[in-house]
């Protein structure tokens, strides 16, 4: 083994999130940083996402996710940011110490003053919901479908059925289209689409895809290969109706049923998750349980866009800069709790209230002509009208530290989503 | 007389529901929109629906086999399956650049391909 190299910061995943962190640690001074990725070439997942839609927040025009990404990387061109690519971090102790390899250096240590996660996240498989039937080949997640379609030039299925309607799943229906695949359709067990409506359009509305909601796969056909689905319509307890049950002859199952953030390093080095999210609890600087641990991107929570993960992860380059310069110890922490129709809310604690906050937040179920509003103490600090809230659509509110802390520091801050007429 | 037209705005996530009034073709009015991004798009769908278009095409000697490209900007929806396959017999060679031109006039709409990422040639 080599000798410990010591980084003022070292950053897991060079994705959007974590381009953007050590790009925001370097520009607020903060001398060595590390940037470590797996694969062979920055830009996590945006690689493979080249379809457009991305940056309207962030460069206020519209980008293809390589586009997007080689802002960032030509960005960290320009900088002294050290990058270590083709190497996998297989451990991580609540003391920071990385334990990665590759087949340049083999096994490495790195104990950084400082840290950020941003592994992003990982696709929900057939395992995961348990679809009954055999086990062939041609049962694949869209993203890996994505990856074989965009990067790798292989085509997994000619005739398709897609499950789930999360936007990686409406995005590949419109690409195996362009492509010269046949998709039969997309099924959805919830009665709303799981991605965003704009997707819904332009993916199947304007191929003439059909997305059958409250449906789902019930059977899974074949021996070597998917010979094809058995598709049926669920009731409200989302349990199938047998009499509904019709045969889809197809020879790629794929599915978009999910994603999960990608904490398996976190729990390694202690870092507390949050069961609703299933990413870290983090304060506003992202800073997770562990002290000098921050984390950013999908690995918090499962962003619907790119620009937010790149404004979660420029606030915890930030924080984790302000550790290592300042050597800032932080103080307790005034939880921020989800109210009325909201599932849950990022950050979850707050640990210095005067400061800036973006509140990341969703919605439990579909509601019209509402208003969101952060509340602390008793102040209304944020108020925002909405004509319609979906779950898959996340919901943000800007909170200035000066309206967060008018009546003194608050013992508790509430984010909810409550009907216009309701209100106070 | 009057009709009513529904569209989903696709510029960007939000979603806006747009409604379009006309009258024999004759635009009287946009409702539903967020900012004028919106109200653009109604008529523009109303009229002729634009899209961008991306796809990857093939690359000799790259560090990847493919590059991925997009429209320089929308060309009318009708024409988006028939660019996916005119893209489709098109091989560049590496490197590329981002924003590098790939074809000219994209089936005589005026609107260029360009790559959207820099691609190195394979072992540089």
């Amino acid at each position: 083994m080599k000798k410990i190299r010591k980084p003022d910061l070292a950053v897991i995943g060079a994705g959007p999130a974590g381009l953007a962190a050590a790009l925001a640690a370097r520009k607020a001074g903060l001398k060595d940083i590390l940037l470590i990725d797996r694969d062979f070439e920055l830009g996590g997942i945006l690689q493979q996402c080249i379809h457009d839609g991305f940056g309207s927040m962030v460069f206020k025009e519209v980008l293809t996710g390589p586009q997007y990404a080689q802002r960032f990387i030509d960005e960290i061109a320009g900088t002294d940011i050290e990058i270590m690519l083709s190497t996998m971090v297989l451990d991580l102790r609540a003391d920071r110490l990385i334990t990665a390899v590759n087949s340049r250096d083999g096994m490495v240590e790195i104990q950084p003053k400082s840290l950020v996660l941003a592994m992003g996240c990982r696709e929900r498989s057939r395992h995961q919901i348990m679809i009954p039937g055999f086990r062939p080949a041609g049962v694949i997640t869209a993203g890996a479908a994505q990856r074989d379609i965009n990067i790798d030039g292989i085509m997994p299925g000619r005739k398709l059925v897609i499950l789930g309607s999360g936007d990686i799943g409406l995005i590949m229906a419109r690409r195996f289209t362009l492509e010269g695949a046949q998709v039969e359709g997309v099924y959805e067990l919830m009665d709303h689409p799981g991605g965003l409506t704009r997707n819904v359009v332009q993916c199947l509305n304007d191929f003439d895809i059909p997305l059958h909601l409250s449906h789902t796969v019930s059977f899974i056909h074949g021996r070597r290969r998917v010979s094809g689905v058995t598709v049926a319509a669920v009731d409200e307890s989302l349990k199938t109706i047998p009499s509904t049950e019709r045969f889809v002859p197809c020879d790629t199952l794929c599915l978009s049923v999910g994603l999960i953030p990608e904490n398996e390093l976190s729990k390694h080095a202690g870092v507390q998750l949050d069961p609703v999210t299933a990413g870290p609890f983090v304060d506003e600087r992202m800073e997770t349980s562990v002290e000098g641990v921050f984390a950013c991107g999908n690995v918090v929570n499962v962003f619907d866009l790119v620009d937010y993960v790149t404004k979660s992860a420029q606030s915890a380059g930030l924080g984790a800069a302000e550790y290592v310069m300042t050597g800032r110890k932080r103080e307790g922490g005034i939880r921020v709790e989800p109210g009325r129709n909201v599932k849950y809310v990022v950050p979850q604690f707050i640990s210095d209230p005067s400061r800036d906050v973006d509140f990341y937040f969703r919605v439990e179920h579909p509601e019209k002509a509402v208003t969101a509003r952060v509340i602390a103490g008793a102040e209304e600090v944020t108020k925002k009208k909405h004509r319609m809230v979906r779950p898959p659509e996340m919901l943000q509110s800007t909170a200035s530290g000066e309206r967060l802390t008018a009546s003194g520091e608050p013992s508790k801050i509430t984010v909810e989503v409550i009907g216009s007429d309701e209100q106070a | 007389m009057t009709s009513k037209h529904e569209y989903t705005c696709i510029n960007c996530p939000l979603s806006c529901a747009l409604e379009l009034t006309e009258d024999e073709g004759e635009v009287l009015g946009v409702t539903g929109e967020g900012c004028k991004v919106g109200t653009k798009y109604a008529r523009q769908e109303f009229t002729d629906a634009q899209r961008v278009v991306t796809t990857t095409v093939p690359v000799r000697d790259g560090s990847l086999p493919l590059l991925p490209v997009r429209s320089a900007g929308t060309i009318p929806k009708r024409l988006v399956m028939t660019a996916a396959r005119e893209l489709a017999t098109v091989v560049v060679e590496a490197p590329v650049k981002n924003g590098q031109v790939i074809l000219h006039d994209l089936l005589g709409t005026g609107v260029d391909v360009i790559a959207s990422r820099d691609l190195e040639k394979a072992g540089s």
